[in-house]
């Protein structure tokens, strides 16, 4: 039909949508329209209500008001079943895969065609080889999904959605799981999507990802909607203005690090992980008061059970831990409470899975740790004023927003929530802090703000260990960084000798002295 | 998502599922044949209508008062204790035990003493099963299953071959010392000889124990913590393995009230049986009552009413099949329970349009 072709209405048209969870006030008459086979951008901070307006056009929430256009009829969106048979659908930012099927078994979920399965795999097969090819989404159909990288994961998501007959896909943050490589791999097929008509709609804080692959963006700010702008005719600045309403200043250049004794040393550390493998194989480092000793690599290289050894949570299978001096491995007393009291700091790489408590409120999960201390006690029982108060004063010395203790702590924005860990585990004071991944998630304003919080701690004498796989994040605060691959310390370089390609190469385990 | 008010939450709603199954109750009586007018009012009238039937009422619902608190405690730290039956059973080994071998000492000492030997009973049987799945990674819920025929067989075993006195052809222990009888309600001034008694007032005692245990020290706190995610008790440090084995001892300890309720407050005596199913009936008042020390009290009482409503129904309608009382009770768990949400949306919106 290119009559109706060119005169397309837009694939999504939003007017008027509002939507309140108690006293946050999410999305406020928020109007955004989506051109036909274009990809749009969404951008905002952490708590702008992104991902709420996206879960109201997905049918996860419901709109108080408002009306919501696809191809120009207007619709009701009850459900996600409403949002799928209007063909639209979302790659979350946490995958939905069942890890023990295989892909196909994945894709077919929910689509079986049939009580027998035969028939709807075959089916299944030959149209995930046609998708495929047409987007070059390639993945193995008889893979399982646990044995899959995150970025083949990520594929099997946007295969199972085209096979569900998407014509709008919305994916939430897709890039925070992946390398630059895999990143790349995405754009590939994002582009291949909207070349076959379709319509990508894009959430995101990563200004460059933005710049490099959209076609038009909207902007987000506290529950509105401040700008659209046409890519080519905006910039990375302009864009990062709408969207924290202010100017951004450049970072101001560190002062040397004043460099205190060795606080956490570890010697030929080895971890082995549940299944039995061997993911720490004979680390060496140590880490001074004053300094932030960074850890880069590519995710699953080892880091992760590097820093839950550190932390206590994982018994290394061989080596030494000594912390402020004293051996704490091997030793009795070696768990994460114990290494608490003598004042070393957790802030963990997933602080959903383990960092706060879904379920309950802030107050709580402002304690988490630190049931024990005296201070929240009268009488000899919790006393839960004295707890919201602690609460209280972490929100507001930290901004974490909404500044309420009451609620639960699933319902902040990642960047809030990831501040209020961060308070937590500093408002302690400790000699040693250990960091995973802490902008994960979190938007431009809450990474300025996180990093800031790092600086000053090493301004005051602490230790901190970094584990990011955001290289400009390493880059911008690590005084020296170790590369981790299969495991294994690659290589260590100063702040001054770091450079992406250097980094890149050892991330990749090529050695040292080939890099240099 | 659907968000309603707290009255709503925890009153209105709670009372709707419940109308709800006595109108399907109604409608099946009609079914059968009977009155239903006739028949709610018996359970009515039977479970509250007099001093001896309110009497009664309490008596059931402070046993079951004891097992849903021990379920609910134990969900609190994620474990599904399902052996609340076989708790309270050797919870009346140790009330025996003590009651007649410490029968000489005067009853200031021996009541808590026997209620101290029906707890460390109950408690030691739960640990066990708390200790396989901490040390050994038996799963609880099997484990206590197993448990509960392991203590109907001990008890048996004991009842009959140790603990029954020579001549008696009655499976039961000798009569426990006056002592260690707990006083009854009746002693003190209520109107009726129905058998409550004292364990009612422990099992309030209890309740506000436990609230005070779970929600306002930082052992409740690591308990909830491990309730909600054992990964997140990881990164806190909280000792899981030791938790768990002392929480499943409180449990037990708990469900050892049923054997004071019912041995030092009622029977006197050990008998075969005894626990008749209050285990069982735990996990449902637990679960009615969201595992809230006070929900629990509330559930207790209304499966106490319908318990002895029910005895009421069967023999003042007797046309109503005796059946129907198992039915409302199952039809209360299917309301409050697994079907306790059905009603929120609709209640969500009319209160939101109301209350604009």
């Amino acid at each position: 039909m290119p009559e109706a072709e060119e005169m397309a209405p837009p694939a999504i048209e939003l007017r008027g949508i509002d939507k309140r969870f108690g006293a946050v006030h999410a999305n406020r008459a928020v109007d955004l329209t989506v051109r036909h086979g274009s990809i749009h951008g969404i951008i905002g901070e952490n708590g702008a209500g992104k991902s709420t307006l996206m879960a109201i056009l997905h049918g996860f929430y419901q709109a108080d008001a408002g009306s919501i256009r696809v191809n120009g009829q207007e619709v009701a969106i009850r459900d996600s079943r409403d949002a799928i048979r209007l063909g639209i659908e979302m790659v979350h930012q946490h995958f939905m895969l069942v890890d023990r099927f295989t892909v196909l078994e994945n894709v077919m979920l929910g689509a079986e065609g049939g009580p027998l399965l035969a028939r709807g795999a075959a089916k299944a097969r030959a149209e995930l080889a046609r998708l495929g090819e047409t987007f070059g989404l390639r993945v193995d159909p008889d893979a399982r999904i646990e044995d899959l990288p995150v970025g083949a994961q990520q594929r099997v998501e946007i295969l199972k959605a085209l096979y569900r007959g998407a014509e709008v896909l919305i994916l939430d943050e897709p890039t925070g799981v992946l390398t630059p490589q895999e990143a790349d791999d995405l754009f590939r097929v994002l582009r291949a999507l909207r070349a076959q008509g379709r319509t990508v709609l894009l959430i995101t804080h990563k200004l460059r990802e933005i710049m490099a692959i959209t076609d038009s963006v909207s902007v987000m700010r506290a529950g509105q909607m401040v700008a659209h702008r046409e890519t080519a005719a905006t910039s990375v600045a302009e864009l990062g203005e709408l969207m924290i309403g202010r100017r951004l200043t450049a970072p101001a250049p560190r002062p040397p690090p004043k460099l205190r004794p060795v606080l956490l040393d570890a010697r030929n550390l080895s971890v082995h992980d549940a299944a039995g493998v061997e993911r720490v194989k004979g680390v060496d480092l140590a880490l001074r008061g004053g300094e932030i000793l960074g850890i880069a690599g590519v995710a699953g290289n080892g880091q992760g059970e590097l820093l839950e050894a550190l932390a206590g949570m994982r018994r290394p299978s061989g080596g030494e831990i000594r912390l402020g001096g004293r051996t704490v491995f091997p030793g009795r007393g070696f768990n994460p409470a114990a290494l608490r009291r003598q004042r070393l700091g957790h802030v963990p790489e997933d602080r959903l899975r383990c960092g706060l408590l879904r379920d309950a409120s802030a107050a709580e999960t402002a304690i988490l740790g630190h049931q024990d201390d005296p201070s929240w006690r009268r009488f000899g029982l919790l006393a839960p004023s004295a707890i919201a108060a602690h609460a209280a004063r972490l929100m507001h010395d930290y901004d974490v927003r909404p500044a309420d203790p009451a609620l639960r702590s699933a319902l902040f924005s990642g960047g809030n929530q990831q501040k209020l860990v961060l308070a937590r585990e500093i408002d302690r004071d400790p000699e040693v802090l250990l960091v995973g991944q802490p902008t994960r998630g979190v938007d431009i304003g809450g990474i300025d703000a996180i990093h800031q919080r790092l600086l000053a701690c090493r301004a005051a004498g602490k230790a901190v260990l970094l584990v990011s796989v955001e290289l400009d994040e390493i880059m911008a605060l690590a005084d020296r960084i170790l590369v981790m691959f299969d495991g294994r310390i690659m290589g260590e370089l100063t702040s001054a000798e770091a450079d992406e390609q250097h980094l890149g190469l050892l991330m990749a385990g090529v050695a040292q002295e080939r890099v240099a | 998502m659907n968000a309603l008010p707290r009255w709503a939450e925890l009153a209105l709603l709670p009372v709707l599922n419940l109308l709800l199954a006595l109108a399907l109750t109604a409608l099946l009586v009609l079914a059968t044949g009977g009155d239903p007018v006739a028949a709610l009012t018996a359970l009515a009238v039977g479970s509250l209508g007099s001093a001896d039937a309110i009497g009664y009422t309490l008596y059931y619902a402070t046993s079951m008062a004891f097992t849903g608190l021990a379920v609910a405690v134990a969900f609190q730290g994620g474990l599904f204790n399902i052996g609340a039956e076989g708790q309270a059973y050797l919870g009346g080994l140790g009330v025996t035990l003590a009651a007649l071998y410490l029968g000489f000492l005067p009853g200031l000492l021996l009541l808590p003493l026997a209620i101290a030997g029906g707890a460390a009973f109950g408690a030691a049987w739960a640990a066990i099963p708390g200790w396989l799945q901490a040390r050994r990674g038996s799963h609880i819920v099997i484990t206590t299953i197993m448990f509960n025929f392991l203590a109907a067989a001990l008890m048996v075993y004991l009842i009959v071959n140790l603990l029954t006195p020579p001549g008696s052809m009655a499976p039961e222990s000798r009569p426990f010392p006056e002592a260690a009888s707990l006083p009854g309600l009746a002693q003190l001034g209520f109107p009726s000889s129905a058998p409550v008694n004292l364990a009612l007032v422990l099992a309030m005692l209890a309740a506000l124990g436990v609230w005070l245990l779970v929600w306002r020290t930082a052992w409740g706190y690591a308990l909830r913590v491990m309730g909600q995610s054992p990964a997140v008790a990881a990164y806190a440090g909280i000792d899981q393995a030791r938790m768990i084995i002392w929480v499943m001892a409180l449990s037990g300890a708990l469900a050892g009230g049923v054997a004071v309720n019912e041995l030092m407050g009622a029977q006197h005596k050990l008998l075969l049986g005894f626990t008749s199913g209050y285990g069982f009936t735990g996990i449902a008042v637990a679960l009615m009552g969201r595992n809230h020390p006070a929900g629990v009290l509330l559930a207790a009482l209304l499966f106490g009413a319908l318990t002895q409503g029910g005895a009421e129904l069967a023999f003042e309608v007797p046309d109503v099949p005796s059946e129907i009382v198992v039915l409302i009770q199952g039809l209360v768990i299917l309301f409050t329970g697994a079907l306790g949400n059905m009603l929120r949306p609709a209640l969500a919106r009319m209160l939101g349009r109301a209350g604009g």
